[in-house]
């Protein structure tokens, strides 16, 4: 099967990028190296392509945007009638046995919502969202998307498209780039300020160029998406989040609002909102927790993890890991059983038990501007 | 002259004994390496153990011995500094063995028949 290509594909080949097969989509893991653009989306601006995400408009056909809320609400248990036009919001799709089918981000746009999804899950999520009534689901393949992500992106950004600067963590709204409207959020995906920017496939190249050509933007793939992503504790579909573990379990209470829970005047309504509900009041088998590992070998996903140097029964997995480059160690995400991790705990590498220190998520603190 | 293994490590056997390091194809193909686990000197290895391991940004990876030997030194360095191995992986030793039978260095691949066989 042939892979997928973004409208960057030429622009990666020509900066050198390594590209490699990505859920479908062939797309660079590195440019210069993982480590150096990791620390440079720390200190300074990288552009990603995450074209591959699935760029997704739901309508009402009825033209009323909360029919689309409302229909939306029976897959997502996010509160989608809430969300005020101009901002976006973290949702999930779920199970009906409680488990996740996928993450993604929902953003109101006055007429229609815009939802973005992990590539690997587009199909399942489209499938699922075509099963709803009085909506239309609309697959863009037109769009590519761009994150501009670090510290000097807003500076970055705000020469090319005028007014980013003035947006808050989570607005989406649209703008104009050269003429071009293009839909710019406030968000990403490595816990640094950033912008995500959907532009039609025929502008993109332009706009990468033009970003590129600025002295504190360079290219970023996704190495450093993944080792950013894992400093700022956020989980990833496949890894912390499969249909086998629940909303409790990967820590994602918070992407339940208030509203959608026992007792909110719109609770329950979607897949699995029983066991969700459930494990929100009284506790969910399994916990996602992160971990310091001591030394120098980072530990991979599936290794697994004990509650101390000699048990054999082991009390979870790794989820996933690898090396902070900010930290300058190896870090990790395990889901273990719930209460079982003390202070500190043992995965397992190449057959040797590891120490790893339970630590608050994120690794790395978040720098949003909120 | 040195001497290669389809694995991408590469053999010197100009010295006393053999040093050991890994090719520029594979530096590049691992990435950013992170951490080395370094063999003990003396040990006696047979071809086909792995010697080394590597963990990179991207893989755990690893060395296998290409030829029977005694370990006979380890490039401490790299213990705090696996990342020097990026930045000069041709010039970078990662042990010296002794070799029980120097033999087997002639059924590995010359410069040549590396660089044809990953193209």
């Amino acid at each position: 099967m042939s892979l997928k290509t973004t409208a960057l594909h030429a622009l990666h080949t020509e900066l050198g990028g390594r590209l490699v097969d990505f859920a479908g989509w062939e797309l660079p893991v590195q440019f210069t190296g993982g480590i150096a653009e990791h620390q440079h989306t720390r200190t300074a601006a990288s552009l990603f392509d995450v074209s591959h995400m699935g760029q997704v408009l739901v309508t009402a056909t009825s033209g009323d945007l909360a029919d689309a809320a409302a229909a939306l609400e029976t897959l997502i248990p996010a509160s989608v009638a809430g969300l005020a036009e101009g901002r976006q919001r973290y949702g999930l799709l779920t199970t009906p046995d409680g488990g996740i089918v996928d993450d993604l981000m929902f953003a109101n746009h006055g007429d229609r919502f815009l939802i973005v999804l992990n590539a690997a899950r587009t199909d399942v999520d489209l499938a699922l969202l075509n099963t709803l009534d009085g909506v239309t689901i609309d697959l863009l393949t037109d769009r590519a998307l761009l994150a501009l992500q670090g510290p000097l992106a807003a500076d970055a950004l705000e020469r090319l498209i005028p007014g980013v600067a003035e947006l808050k963590f989570m607005d989406s709204v649209t703008l104009d780039f050269d003429g071009v409207p293009v839909w710019v959020s406030r968000s990403g995906y490595t816990g640094e300020d950033g912008f995500e920017v959907s532009i039609p496939n025929a502008e993109a190249e332009a706009f990468a160029r033009a970003l590129l050509a600025m002295d504190e933007v360079a290219p970023a793939g996704l190495g450093a998406r993944d080792s950013l992503r894992l400093e700022a504790g956020m989980p990833l579909y496949g890894h912390e989040l499969t249909v086998d573990i629940t909303p409790a379990e990967a820590g994602l209470g918070w992407a339940i609002q208030k509203v959608r829970r026992p007792g909110g005047s719109r609770a329950g309504g979607y897949p699995g909102a029983d066991t969700i509900s459930a494990q929100l009041a009284d506790g969910a088998p399994r916990e996602r927790i992160g971990l310091r590992i001591e030394g120098r070998a980072p530990v991979r996903e599936g290794a697994p993890v004990f509650a101390d140097a000699e048990s054999t029964t082991p009390i979870g997995v790794i989820t996933s890991g690898g090396f902070s480059p900010t930290l300058g160690g190896p870090i990790a995400m395990a889901l273990v059983d719930t209460g079982s991790a003390g202070a500190t705990v043992y995965p397992e590498v190449r057959g040797r038990r590891v120490a790893a220190t339970v630590t608050p998520m994120p690794f790395v603190r978040h720098n949003y501007h909120r | 002259m040195l001497k290669f293994t389809p694995d991408h490590e590469w053999l010197d056997p100009t010295g006393d004994d053999v040093a050991v390091g890994i090719t520029e194809h594979a530096a590049s193909e691992l990435g950013d390496i992170v951490f080395i686990e370094l063999p003990t000197v003396g040990d006696s290895v047979s071809k086909g153990d792995e010697v080394v391991a590597i963990d990179s940004t991207k893989a755990a990876s690893g060395i296998t011995a290409a030829i029977d030997g005694v370990i006979t030194a380890v490039n401490e360095t790299l213990v705090d500094a696996p990342e020097s191995v990026n930045a000069d992986p041709m010039g970078t030793w990662f042990f010296r063995i002794d070799p029980t039978d120097p033999a087997q260095l002639d059924d590995l691949l010359d410069e040549a028949a590396y660089q044809a066989l990953i193209g």
